[in-house]
């Protein structure tokens, strides 16, 4: 129950005076208390958790992660060391 | 969905891994305090990926296996009432009491209903006005906004057949008992992100300082755990007892204003007993005064119930990360998803049923190795 799932708000709406979106799930579409995240937009992507959108996911920030991995890449060839073969497949992630 | 694939990319995967060997120059334990964080890593192999030097191990984050029996029982007594509608999230159906459980109370003509939101408890409560509506509100900081807003909407509605039997967990006393026990072994923690999305993680700097070590706010995807464990171990070979955040395209410092101050105006802090562990203080939520109406407990005069714990299970030892599943002599064997024994083997975010699940039937490194 504490995972939290990522879902794209589509369109919002009032309900019993509370702001609610309509969420979509990879396709599964369900409704979604709002009163946490007045600000989410439609297209934005939010974390929900039990029904209410907790944080709208920022996207600068999702894709920093691969800037951080060129610079890994980076720092182990002025090492010298060997990098990973990116082709092998063993171990992990299957 | 936007953010998924990209961050179980196992290449980008092997990659962080080369570098988090790269960082590590000696043996390293941290632990990962989310059921949900242990799934990942359990089902993606992420512990396989990393170099001998670093090992993971799992800790308490699964509100469903903490959840204490006192309480469990009292919600089956509940549940039993021909007067009582009882809801709860799906996870905590199978979960076992002293003698049943919620699935079997169902079998046996209880009207059990699983819930996707609590809001969902206040709409079947108006639309039954002549029974009452006990929706069991467990779960960690993640699910405190959720239920917090149920029960101030009900007030607010005026909604009178409807209560709550309150289960609520906090994870950073939790992170401080665990250092504080003599048996602790952990050197980094990797802090669980949708937890600091609600709360932020300005209580996790005075941790950090106190325990000297460092505590790295971390997502839930392989490539989040990765790097999470990446900046742990950078952290760890620095020397610095600093908090790091992984998971900033979700998490900011303060958290999420609107939810902590509905949590604050529901609920206050309490001594809550974790199963498997004991009482940890302040370690939990209960209602305010002015919410008490919707307490389940006084409702039905529940209080004192005595309660009978498995002498097989170990998964209080599980919980604090002393030991791993598969050491358990009854794992897979009399302890199994059909036929559990304790709550760790019933949730998904639980440590045992992510080993059951994935075919992790022995463990590669035991915590005393
Ligand atoms: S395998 Fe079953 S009996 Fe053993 S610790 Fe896990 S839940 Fe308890």
């Amino acid at each position: 129950m504490c995972l939290g799932i990522p879902g794209k708000l589509t369109e919002t709406f009032a309900e019993h005076d509370m702001p609610m979106g309509r969420v979509d799930f990879g396709g599964v579409f369900k409704n979604i208390c709002l009163a946490h995240t007045p600000q989410a937009l439609p297209g934005q992507y939010v974390i929900v958790h039990a029904g209410f959108a907790l944080q709208v996911v920022d996207e600068d920030e999702a894709t920093r992660i691969f800037s951080l991995l060129d610079e890994l890449d980076e720092l182990t060839e002025l090492d010298g060391s060997p990098s990973p073969n990116p082709g092998a497949d063993q171990g992990g992630l299957g | 969905m936007k953010y998924q694939d990209e961050y179980r990319d196992p290449v980008a995967a092997r990659r962080l891994a080369a570098a988090i060997a790269r960082q590590a120059t000696r043996r390293w334990t941290i632990m990962e305090v989310c059921g949900g964080q242990t799934h990942t890593i359990i089902k993606y192999g992420v512990d396989q990926l990393l170099p001998p030097e670093v090992e993971l191990v799992h800790g308490p984050g699964c509100p469903v296996c903490v959840t204490p029996l006192e309480l469990i029982d009292a919600s089956l007594e509940i549940a039993t009432r021909d007067d009582v509608i009882f809801c709860s999230f799906g996870d905590m159906l199978r979960v076992p009491g002293s003698r049943s459980d919620l699935l079997k109370v169902k079998a046996a003509g209880g009207d059990v209903r699983i819930v996707y939101s609590p809001l969902d408890c206040l709409e079947i409560a108006e639309a039954e006005p002549d029974r009452t509506v006990v929706f069991f509100a467990v779960g960690f900081e993640t699910t405190a906004p959720a239920n917090a807003m149920a029960i101030w909407q009900a007030r607010r509605r005026r909604i009178e057949n409807f209560a709550v039997v309150v289960s609520h967990v906090l994870v950073p006393p939790a992170i401080s008992a665990i250092l504080s026990s003599p048996q602790n072994r952990v050197q980094g923690f990797l802090a669980a992100g949708h937890v600091c999305m609600v709360t932020g993680y300005d209580e996790y700097e005075p941790l950090a300082a106190r325990h000297h070590i460092p505590i790295v706010v971390t997502g839930f995807e392989p490539l989040d755990l990765l790097e999470g464990v990446y900046r742990c171990v950078c952290l760890l070979e620095a020397g610095r007892h600093a908090v790091d955040n992984q998971y900033a395209r979700v998490v900011k410092r303060e958290g999420n204003a609107s939810a902590r101050q509905l949590i604050g105006e529901v609920f206050e802090i309490t001594d809550r007993k974790w199963r498997g562990v004991g009482v940890i203080p302040r370690s939990g939520y209960r209602l305010r005064p002015a919410y008490q109406q919707f307490d389940a407990l006084s409702r039905f005069s529940l209080t004192e119930l005595n309660v009978v714990e498995s002498n097989n299970c170990i998964s209080g030892l599980i919980l604090q990360g002393v030991k791993k599943p598969a050491e358990c002599p009854a794992f897979g064997t009399t302890c199994t998803p059909q036929h559990p024994l304790g709550a760790t083997m019933v949730s998904s975010e639980g440590a045992c049923a992510a080993y059951y699940h994935y075919g992790r039937r022995t463990s590669s490194e035991t915590i005393h190795a």
